[in-house]
């Protein structure tokens, strides 16, 4: 991002946040439309659907809740798929509570806000009034164009019909690609992809011994015994708001900052 | 699932994921500093995701079965290695699946 000279630094600063984060709230956004079409394909309801926008408010977590329904899971593996894929919130939490500085009400509206794209937006901005800015912009307004695209999404898989015949049940698992995608290319990605590949193999090994929705679980005790026991690499390679964990892959490429992970 | 079974599991599942973001807002910041803490979480993800990929594509009930969905999830895959937009991804991988559906594969 390029800084012009101008009078007021700041409230440049500013813009160009509020500029970033109607980029990203329009591309997430947007593909709130398969959300809405998968979630109705999955078999829940148009209210359903809406209340997983609305108040789950977490793309992974909302996309394997419907995953695990879809598949005839029970209602406690549909609950802990999507518990446990929000856990990155939970550590984007003390990266933008410092920035924010909110309390009470606010601060219960800033926590449902607190997803990898307003975390990203918000920590690429120096703190003060360009950090919050981008942090509500783009909280408010992915939260805003993703259930609005939650909705037209819903209300054309109900009129689709039969989503096998449109190659939706195809596109859901394109959708979880999709998401996994960042995090498995770049420089630092290599035990990502050792997990991934340990995590395959874990959930389809044990496919057809284990009621639906476990097999997916087990892979996640893949990932925890792997995190725990392998050795950390040096400070810096931990905690940083991963960018690429942001949904959409392109709004990656222009929006947000990387740490050497892009040539 | 029944209709009520899914409406309580959303509502819980959508608590559980409430709650993790609030306490993030709440707890000191050096808990979650722990750069084996940081790393499982995010590999967790990866792993759940991985999952998911795999079981949506080839797993139908209890078996593992390659149908249309398998090409399919090829072809979003070179998407994604082209940079396509997720939106792109998707529709190309139903545009998939539904094409050869037509043609007779399962």
């Amino acid at each position: 991002m390029t800084r012009v000279s101008s009078p007021d630094p700041q409230r440049d600063e500013v813009r160009a946040a509020v500029r970033q984060a109607l980029s990203v709230a329009v591309a997430t956004g947007l593909y709130g439309v398969s959300f809405g079409a998968l979630s109705v394909a999955a078999g829940l309801s148009l209210g359903q659907t809406m209340a997983l926008s609305l108040l789950m408010f977490s793309g992974g977590s909302q996309f394997a809740f419907i995953g695990v329904v879809g598949s005839a899971g029970t209602p406690a593996a549909a609950v802990a798929t999507a518990g446990l894929l929000g856990v990155r919130n939970g550590l984007y939490g003390p990266q933008v509570a410092p920035l924010l500085g909110a309390h009470g009400g606010r601060r219960l509206l800033a926590a449902q806000l607190t997803i990898d794209e307003s975390t990203a937006v918000g920590t690429a901005h120096p703190p003060g009034p360009a950090a919050r800015a981008g942090f509500w912009w783009t909280g408010a307004g992915v939260f805003a164009l993703w259930n609005l695209f939650t909705l037209g999404g819903a209300l054309l898989g109900d009129a689709l019909g039969d989503p096998r015949r449109y190659g939706l049940d195809a596109a859901a698992a394109a959708a979880f690609l999709a998401l996994v995608w960042p995090r498995l290319t770049g420089a630092q990605g290599r035990l990502a992809r050792l997990v991934a590949a340990a995590a395959v193999v874990a959930a389809l090994a044990t496919t057809p011994f284990l009621p639906a929705g476990v097999p997916v679980l087990l892979a996640a005790a893949v990932a925890i015994l792997v995190g725990m026991l392998t050795p950390v690499q040096p400070p810096g390679s931990g905690i940083q708001p991963d960018p690429r964990a942001a949904r959409d892959p392109a709004t990656r490429q222009d929006d947000e900052p990387e740490e050497g992970a892009r040539p | 699932m029944s209709p009520t079974a899914t409406w309580v599991a959303v509502v819980v599942a959508s608590a559980v994921v409430f709650a993790i973001k609030l306490v993030g807002h709440l707890v000191p910041e050096h808990w979650l500093a722990e750069p084996r803490v940081a790393r499982t979480a995010s590999l967790v993800t990866v792993a759940l995701l991985s999952a998911l990929v795999a079981v949506q594509a080839v797993a139908q009930g209890g078996d593992l079965v390659v149908d249309a969905r398998l090409p399919a999830l090829a072809v979003a895959a070179v998407a994604l290695a082209l940079r396509a937009p997720f939106v792109v991804v998707v529709v190309l991988a139903a545009l998939t699946a539904a094409l050869l559906r037509a043609l007779g594969m399962a």
